[in-house]
């Protein structure tokens, strides 16, 4: 195709086209002014004016999380581009591909100290896959291609393309057709799936007397769910998954153990404790689910299939690792695996870990009390589970976790790895533009984390997006009162929050139905509702303040520290936090001790 | 895990494009992981798109297998080669200042002679002497020159090559 001629903003523009770019989330400021105006002539693309940076940035991530496309955010110089940090770290820990764009000052005051001039690219040098600071337009088409490439080659993750206000307004002339052939010798993202790896692996599962299947993000964002099933229906391997593989595996499988880790299930952790094999499908031995390293599945083999060479051997050595796309691993491997292996003990031991340490809760049904977990598992029951889940950060997250019963991938949208309170609100509006409005997106958050990116209601209400936002309001900072609580002996230091703003009303300011539930006997009629109401609905569920997930293995532990459940013996404790309102006055003069006299 | 190997020290030779940010995105890489540099050398190769950096560091084979990794997923790295058991060429230079009165100057004279090494500059009371080598070979010029009173030195980082006609 012959060179057309055009400005740096609309060859950028051109490339999202050309990328299959269809929305992005954004901001304008001054340095993206001229990137705004070719947006306002742009008839393929659709931008949702975020009320943040930092909303939009987790709204490209949860649409990302939910169609597996590259997300799009914009963020003007300075601090447009600093309020952009929170989610591309939370893109990068999560392996989330993701495309950031931001203006930066002109070219010749770079390194000035100009009005809002931030080095974006030093700042995000470590929380990226790769970052351009592009001074000069004629190489703008080609970084925006080979920003697309990177993002969504190999393990997925974010970049970075900060482009300076007279770059986007200076005229390129340049072949669209020539500069979509990326080529980047030093970047290698497609390994060859080794097959004589395949083979060891094979071999050391044919041995295997105590197998379990560990499976990550990883299995999810390479579309193998399928190819984990069949290898776990043919060898009859229970499976238990992390966070972000829950869902890869549907938890109603007989051979489904749940999630494992901090507060996971106690047979995921059992079975891991004492198996001979363990096989990691796109997982990453992260702390929360390896507790203490040494102690970790420490009788077991370990067989470590992943796409990023540097994850085997990071955390935990691999007897056998397998570095590559997983589905075209699993395909290998599928027909060296034999149907008839008998792990029938094995299976029998599990089940009797099952039957003695379930997943507790309480439905209410005794004392009236109305639990988080109950309405998450309510939520489940009466969506038919039909829905996309996101969740923020906390207590509430990993009842969500424990109690939904994913059955789908890219069903569960959470902040694994940077643990992003706020991240929830945001990530279901943009995972909401990914499914389409036929698809309800239920954001289970708590109260303290809905304050955080509280402001993008009114982009759920500006689209009517089916989107069912469940607090779970206890009225603390749940996660850090029930670690003070276990120990730091009680002492509730600034995790308070009951003195919050009436989330019923907020919905109403935000133009949105807002519904408040504090009787288990309204659960059902509350959450129906709120199925029933087109576009955003509120709900704010007033739960019992001082509960704590369990099972729990602290920090650090082993599966032998693991507290199962709560401990029998103690009565639930009264409250030893009575909100009380504090003098915030400001002190009179005389009051304050002058310390220079 | 096989923590029983000790930490040893590597020297690596790590190929990257010569564009700006390549050395913070580097460095930034060992200060972020923990890994410890010893010294680092950057220097243009007989390709003007290319950079070479020698990078000395401390650590066990499992370390070193995660640098190399980690240095491998940077996209302006295009090869890191770890010495390691490889026949190779490893040279520093120095440049020492040394206090030396007119009575001393022999004997000063006669250890750069011994060191191979070179006066570049001479004053009144101090010359100026360049010395190149191995680390070792610089350590103890440097001694034999302390009881004279060295005033200033400057050591550039190590830089390394394989012997023989393989190339990294």
């Amino acid at each position: 195709m012959a060179k057309i001629k055009s400005t740096g903003a609309k060859a950028l523009l051109e490339s999202l086209r050309r990328e299959g770019v269809e929305i992005i989330f954004g901001y304008p400021g001054g340095a993206v002014i001229p990137l705004y105006d070719e947006i306002y002539h742009c008839d393929f693309l659709q931008h949702v004016l975020v009320r943040h940076e930092q909303g939009g940035g987790h709204m490209a991530e949860g649409y990302s999380h939910a169609t597996g496309k590259v997300g799009v955010c914009i963020g003007t110089s300075g601090p447009g581009a600093t309020n952009l940090v929170t989610a591309i770290c939370d893109a990068m820990m999560d392996s989330i591909p993701m495309v950031a764009i931001t203006g930066q000052v002109r070219t010749e005051v770079i390194g000035k100290d100009a009005f809002q001039e931030a080095d974006i690219t030093g700042i995000t040098m470590p929380i990226t896959k790769h970052n351009w600071l592009v001074k000069n337009v004629n190489d703008l088409p080609r970084v925006m291609h080979e920003a697309f490439h990177i993002a969504r080659s190999g393990r997925p993750g974010p970049v970075l393309v900060d482009v300076p206000v007279d770059v986007f307004r200076a005229i390129v002339e340049y072949d669209p057709d020539e500069v979509q052939n990326i080529e980047i010798s030093s970047f290698k993202s497609d390994f060859k799936v080794h097959k004589v790896q395949v083979k060891r692996a094979a071999e050391l599962i044919a041995q295997a007397k105590k197998p379990v299947l560990y499976v990550g993000g990883g299995a999810k964002a390479a579309g193998a769910e399928h190819l984990v099933q069949a290898l776990a229906h043919k060898t009859g391997f229970p499976v238990t998954t992390t966070l972000h593989g829950l869902g890869t595996f549907p938890e109603n499988d007989p051979l489904s153990l749940g999630m494992l880790g901090m507060h996971g299930t106690a047979y995921a952790n059992l079975a891991v404790e004492h198996c001979d094999l363990l096989i990691a499908i796109g997982a990453r031995f992260d702390d929360r689910v390896t507790g203490k390293v040494s102690a970790f599945a420490q009788n077991a083999k370990v067989i470590h299939f992943d796409i990023d060479p540097g994850e085997i051997n990071k955390v935990r050595r691999a007897d056998v690792s397998i570095v590559g796309n997983c589905a075209e691993a699993l395909e290998a491997l599928l027909p060296l695996v034999d149907e008839t292996q008998d792990i029938s003990e094995w299976r029998a031991e599990l089940d009797a870990w099952r039957v003695d340490m379930p997943l507790e809760f309480n439905d209410g049904a005794q004392d009236g009390t109305l639990h988080a977990e109950w309405v998450i598992r309510e939520i489940a029951r009466l969506t038919d589970r039909n829905v996309v889940v996101t969740t923020d950060v906390g207590q509430h997250q990993m009842w969500a976790a424990q109690h939904f019963g994913m059955r789908s991938p890219r069903q569960f949208i959470t902040s694994g790895g940077l643990g992003t309170m706020g991240f929830g609100l945001p990530a279901a509006i943009g995972a909401s533009f990914g499914v389409g409005p036929d698809k309800d997106v239920w954001c289970i958050s708590g109260d303290g984390s809905f304050q955080m990116c509280i402001q993008e209601l009114i982009v759920a209400t500006i689209y009517k997006l089916p989107v069912k936002i469940a607090i779970l309001n206890n009225t603390f900072l749940g996660m850090v009162r029930q670690w003070q609580e276990m120990f730091w002996q009680k002492h509730y230091s600034s995790v308070d929050m009951e003195r919050a703003p009436d989330f019923v009303l907020v919905a109403e300011a935000y133009g949105m139905l807002g519904l408040r539930c504090d009787n288990v006997a309204d659960v059902e009629a509350t959450i129906r509702k709120a199925m029933e109401t087109e576009g955003p609905v509120l709900m704010d569920f007033r739960v019992v303040k001082e509960t704590n997930v369990y099972p729990m293995i602290p920090s650090g532990q082993t599966v032998g520290d693991m507290i199962v459940r709560k401990p029998r013996q103690i009565e639930e404790p009264e409250s030893t936090c009575h909100y009380e309102p504090r003098d915030t006055r400001m002190p009179v003069v005389d009051e304050v001790v002058d310390v220079a006299r | 895990m096989a923590t029983a190997i000790a930490a040893q020290t590597h020297t690596i030779t790590v190929l990257v494009d010569n564009r700006p940010g390549v050395l913070a995105r580097v460095s930034g890489l060992f200060a972020r992981r923990g890994y410890n540099i010893e010294s680092l050398t950057v220097s243009i190769t007989d390709n003007p798109n290319m950079s070479r950096m020698t990078i000395v560091v401390a650590g066990d084979a499992d370390t070193l297998e995660q640098i190399t990794k980690q240095l491998h997923k940077l996209i302006d790295v295009h090869k890191v080669f770890d010495y390691l058991d490889t026949p190779m060429l490893e040279r520093e230079l120095v440049l020492l200042k040394v206090q030396s009165e007119p009575e001393r100057r022999a004997e000063i004279l006669q250890l750069v002679e011994i060191f191979r090494g070179k006066v570049v500059d001479i004053a009144e009371r101090a010359m100026v002497i360049e010395v190149t080598g191995g680390g070792d070979k610089i350590d103890s010029f440097e001694k034999q020159m302390e009881p004279f009173g060295i005033r200033e030195l400057v050591r550039t980082g190590r830089i390394a090559m394989m012997r023989g006609s393989r190339t990294v």
